[in-house]
């Protein structure tokens, strides 16, 4: 009898089986329904320090406090704009797709109590235009809310370039102002990007989702699980040697091999990459890492967008990094000198050393074009993609060791556990 | 209350910045460049003589992309 104990629903449904789309129907029946006044000034409070108190962390890849967005937009005085960002540019992660297709009402929840508190009168969803099922559901999802009326809100889906850095916040933004959708150099992140005149409140999709909840129960219920430093659930794409690759819940906090466990591991693994592409790998020996983003960057690695990748010990660590090499190198949006020149010669260097070709020197410059890099791209990309590599070489150490006196390993000729989105010439709106 | 010298510190666009290279041949001081051309600035605030050089190097970039950020040192009792 274990149903009466059986945690309360958050994300996504805690019970077996396949999760099934939900429409509002089935929405407000399993969450209750969510009141949203409009004007109401003592609701737009509470549900403003709910936020603060709540220590919700953004779950887009900066891992920035909600309520220190908030904060900035309201300094900014001006009537803004929320822009609920499912771009999802990151090939090992899948989570906002799945809350699009199967829970969309509870990222428009999110988006309406966020538009509400802060006053804006326009909703814009982003979906990579490679992700259309997403954009399809979401779209039903409006049309649903639309026919039960009260919304004085304009909620539009906007399709952009599905790339890697099309969902960089101030691509989005770039994109939504006409323009191309590349990051722009920012002096001062905490100055508000803007739509025409007005600011952009850009919150991810799973964010926005946390929210939809906070505003139904409130702060406290939203910390009963996960951390202090960093409360609730969070979704978590879990890929790679394991049963059920897939996105699930888990509480943030949760140590990676737990999460593993519950994926079901395949193989003897040798290493699992975090965060994402421009991640970082952690070895064995850091599978009790806490997956949240203070013990994960204590750990040299990031928490990015929720991602673990497990690649098994028959693959080679430095072949699947020089391959992630490539592909990071060519998703840059092509601006900066150190990101569009630094990239590829680091992925030509990884390619050497994992055919087992170079000595020492290829190893030195590495490690010194990686220096170089860092910090001097217009966005984080390229830091990202330096963070990874650098990962690699220390947690396949003993294997770049082999490498260096010509004996790769077995496992260097096959990509094995990552998959990269074909750059077809019709995907590259990006310039 | 003494006034406070003028220092400054450089900056550079990387979306801007197209690899001219006069910024590093005005101001070897503070900018070197990578094996690809493009600035590698030292961000040590800059003050003295160095201010009227800094400002010219950020003047000349064709780009615009060299940028100058007044340092505000708080006052020391």
């Amino acid at each position: 009898m274990s149903v009466a104990l059986a945690p309360a629903e958050r994300l996504l449904p805690t019970g077996p089986g396949n999760i099934a789309p939900r429409d509002l129907h089935a929405h407000i029946a399993t969450h209750g329904v969510l009141n949203v006044p409009a004007d109401d000034g003592a609701w737009s409070s509470r549900i403003f320090r709910a936020v603060a108190e709540s220590g919700l962390l953004g779950r887009g890849g900066a891992g920035f406090p909600a309520a220190a967005k908030w904060d900035a937009i309201r300094r900014a005085s001006q009537r803004p704009l929320v822009v609920v960002n499912a771009m999802e540019g990151e090939p090992a992660s899948d989570k906002d797709h799945v809350l699009l297709s199967f829970a969309p009402h509870l990222v428009l929840d999110g988006a309406e109590v966020a538009a509400a508190v802060m006053g804006a009168a326009e909703i814009v969803v982003c979906v990579a235009d490679d992700r259309s099922p997403a954009a399809a559901s979401i779209e039903v999802a409006i049309a649903e809310r639309a026919q039960i009326g009260g919304g004085v809100r304009r909620i539009s889906v906007q399709r952009l370039p599905g790339r890697y850095v099309t969902g960089e916040e101030s691509a989005l933004v770039g994109w939504l102002n006409d323009g191309p959708a590349r990051p722009r150099h920012r002096l001062d992140k905490s100055i508000p990007l803007r739509v025409g005149r007005r600011p952009a409140l850009v919150h991810n999709a799973e964010t926005l989702s946390q929210l939809g909840l906070i505003a139904r129960h409130g702060p406290e219920w939203f910390r009963q699980v996960g951390s202090a430093e960093a409360p609730g659930t969070a979704l978590v794409t879990v890929t790679g040697a394991v049963r059920s690759p897939g996105v699930i819940e888990v509480e943030l906090g949760t140590p990676v091999a737990e999460i593993l466990d519950r994926a079901g591991v395949l193989a003897d693994l040798s290493a699992v990459l975090v965060g994402g592409y421009g991640g970082a790998w952690l070895d064995a020996s850091q599978f009790g890492t806490g997956f949240a983003p203070g013990p994960l960057a204590e750990a040299g690695a990031t928490y990015g967008v929720g991602v673990v990748v497990a690649l098994p010990s028959t693959s080679c660590g430095i072949a699947e990094t020089a391959r992630l090499a490539r592909f990071m190198a060519g998703e840059s949006a092509g601006q900066c000198g150190p990101c569009v020149f630094g990239l590829p010669a680091i992925a030509g260097d990884l390619e050497q050393l994992a055919a087992g070709r170079g000595g020492d020197e290829v190893l030195d410059r590495i490690q010194s074009r990686a220096t170089i890099v860092e910090g001097r791209g217009g966005c984080r990309h390229p830091d990202g993609a330096v963070r990874m590599i650098r990962s690699a070489l220390t947690v396949f150490a003993t294997d770049v060791g082999s490498h260096l006196r010509g004996h790769p390993c077995p496992g260097h000729v096959r990509p094995t556990v990552f998959t990269f989105p074909d750059a077809a010439p019709t995907k590259r709106g990006v310039a | 209350m003494t006034r406070q010298a003028s220092r400054v510190r450089l900056r550079v666009d990387p979306v801007a910045c197209d690899a001219y290279g006069y910024c590093a041949e005005l101001l070897p001081e503070r900018i070197s460049l990578d094996e690809w051309g493009y600035p590698v600035v030292d961000g040590t605030p800059v003050d003295g003589d160095l201010v009227a050089l800094a400002t010219r190097a950020a003047a000349e970039c064709p780009r615009r992309a060299v940028l100058l950020e007044t340092v505000i040192t708080p006052h020391r009792r």
